[in-house]
């Protein structure tokens, strides 16, 4: 029987955890409203994982990891371009440049970030394929996956609370105008500041979150923070049309106030 | 004839039902169903589609009232509800705390539908155990300038209250649009 399905009926946690318990091989591919990835295993344990359009070069991932700097990255991805993972790690350590372990643990680090990625996905299609390994040249981890499992299940959780107190990311953001609050008196932290700078009736979340390079999880967390303590509130994006529009019948002003007014009395007399 | 459409919404046993019954002159056409789940049997039934109430204005008008299902499995049937609403109240029940998280998450998704005025129903204020209206404000994060009105959703004159105070928000906000 294949292994597919829609994660709205079986979320990424219980892929891991089916995965982990039956110590499959293979690779799983998951395609969700926005992105595409797929993630391999090796007898149950994590070996990969890539995120469609994104840079996953080793190179790349070293430099996200500050192994290695913005002038060695540039220089690698000049005169090294066609190599591939494996001969390009090879080259680095050979180089001393880098140890083994470093990129062992940057690439951990960012296949990690990936799968973290996937428990914000709540619906999406996946099958899993028997015996797929990863593509040629790239380098695999084996990791255990009953942490990732844990923590996909905190997160879960987290996910769904922050879900129902913002329920959409198309909305805006403005500063309450509660007397006596002042921004500076208030610790904030680096990322909350980012978002704060973005704030602005004009400004979806969903357009703050892009703009900070935020995940959906990410930009909930903050959000939610600054909703808790009352510094700002959800309004409608300016400049947006709203999905409904009112309707009253009546074509002038003057015609509908009548009609409200006409309500007004029939319910008073109820 | 001309047809106005006000939403009743709240979250799941926040007395929607109740409240349009107690106003409606017709019997509410209402789609309720045995309620299966263990977790969520507090009460026999729930509304799985809409509960539909009338007030007939005059031989050209009619207020129709729209009670949408509280529970978010249905909530596919939220959008549709509102198509051309006038305006909606979203309706919480003062005594159970737990639900207050789920009606704020309700109100902003009926913000997002469509910039109709709204207003809150805080029901059940009769029972000794109901939140009172100001802590209740703080614990819905509703803005000073949101309606919060008491509410039994059991009982007539309340419940018109609550629908005049909505139509006053519609008149204002018409005020509002001609004088901005």
């Amino acid at each position: 029987m294949a292994l597919k399905g829609n994660l709205r009926d079986f979320t990424i946690t219980q892929l891991l955890n089916l995965i982990n318990l039956a110590r499959k091989s293979g690779t799983l591919f998951i395609e969700g409203p926005a992105e595409k990835a797929q993630v391999s295993f090796r007898q149950g344990k994590l070996s990969y994982a890539h995120v469609a359009g994104e840079d996953d070069s080793l190179a790349t991932i070293l430099y996200r990891a500050n192994k290695i700097t913005a002038a060695q990255h540039r220089t690698i991805k000049a005169r090294a371009g066609k190599m591939s993972d494996k001969e390009l790690g090879l080259l680095l350590i050979n180089a001393n440049y880098i140890t083994q372990q470093d990129i062992l643990a940057s690439l951990q680090a960012y296949f990690v970030s990936v799968v973290q990625r996937l428990f914000t996905w709540v619906e999406g299609f996946f099958h899993f394929e028997n015996g797929v390994t990863p593509p040629d040249g790239k380098i695999t981890i084996r990791m255990s996956l009953e942490n990732l499992i844990i923590e996909g299940s905190r997160q879960m959780r987290e996910w769904e609370h922050l879900q129902s107190e913002i329920p959409s990311l198309d909305m805006a953001l403005k500063f309450t105008d509660r007397p006596g609050t002042n921004l500076r008196n208030v610790n904030l932290s680096v990322e909350e500041w980012r978002v704060v700078s973005y704030i602005n009736p004009k400004n979806s979340i969903r357009q703050i979150a892009r703009t900070t390079q935020m995940n959906d999880l990410e930009i909930r967390r903050i959000v939610y923070g600054l909703l808790q303590a009352g510094l700002v509130e959800l309004v409608r994006p300016q400049g947006t049309s709203p999905k409904l529009k009112p309707s009253l019948p009546g074509k002038t002003r003057e015609e509908q106030k009548s009609l409200v007014n006409r309500l007004i009395g029939r319910i008073r007399s109820l | 004839m001309q047809t106005v459409k006000i939403v009743v919404t709240g979250p799941f046993s926040a007395g929607k039902t109740e409240f349009i019954q107690s106003v409606s002159e017709i019997d509410v056409v209402s789609t309720e169903r045995k309620i299966t789940s263990e977790a969520e049997r507090i009460k026999a039934t729930t509304t799985v589609a809409m509960d539909f109430g009338r007030i007939t204005v005059g031989e050209d008008l009619v207020l129709y009232l729209f009670g949408t299902p509280g529970q978010r499995r249905f909530d596919f049937m939220w959008e549709i509800l509102s198509e051309g609403m006038l305006g909606f109240i979203v309706l919480i029940d003062s005594t159970r705390p737990e639900t207050f998280r789920e009606g704020r998450s309700i109100l902003e998704t009926f913000k997002a539908y469509a910039p109709t005025p709204y207003v809150v129903a805080a029901n059940k204020q009769d029972l000794p155990d109901a939140w009172e209206l100001d802590d209740m404000r703080i614990a819905l994060r509703l803005q000073d300038h949101v309606k919060l009105l008491p509410c039994v959703a059991t009982d007539k004159e309340t419940v018109k209250k609550v629908l005049l105070e909505l139509l006053y928000s519609v008149l204002a906000e018409m005020d509002a649009n001609e004088t901005g």
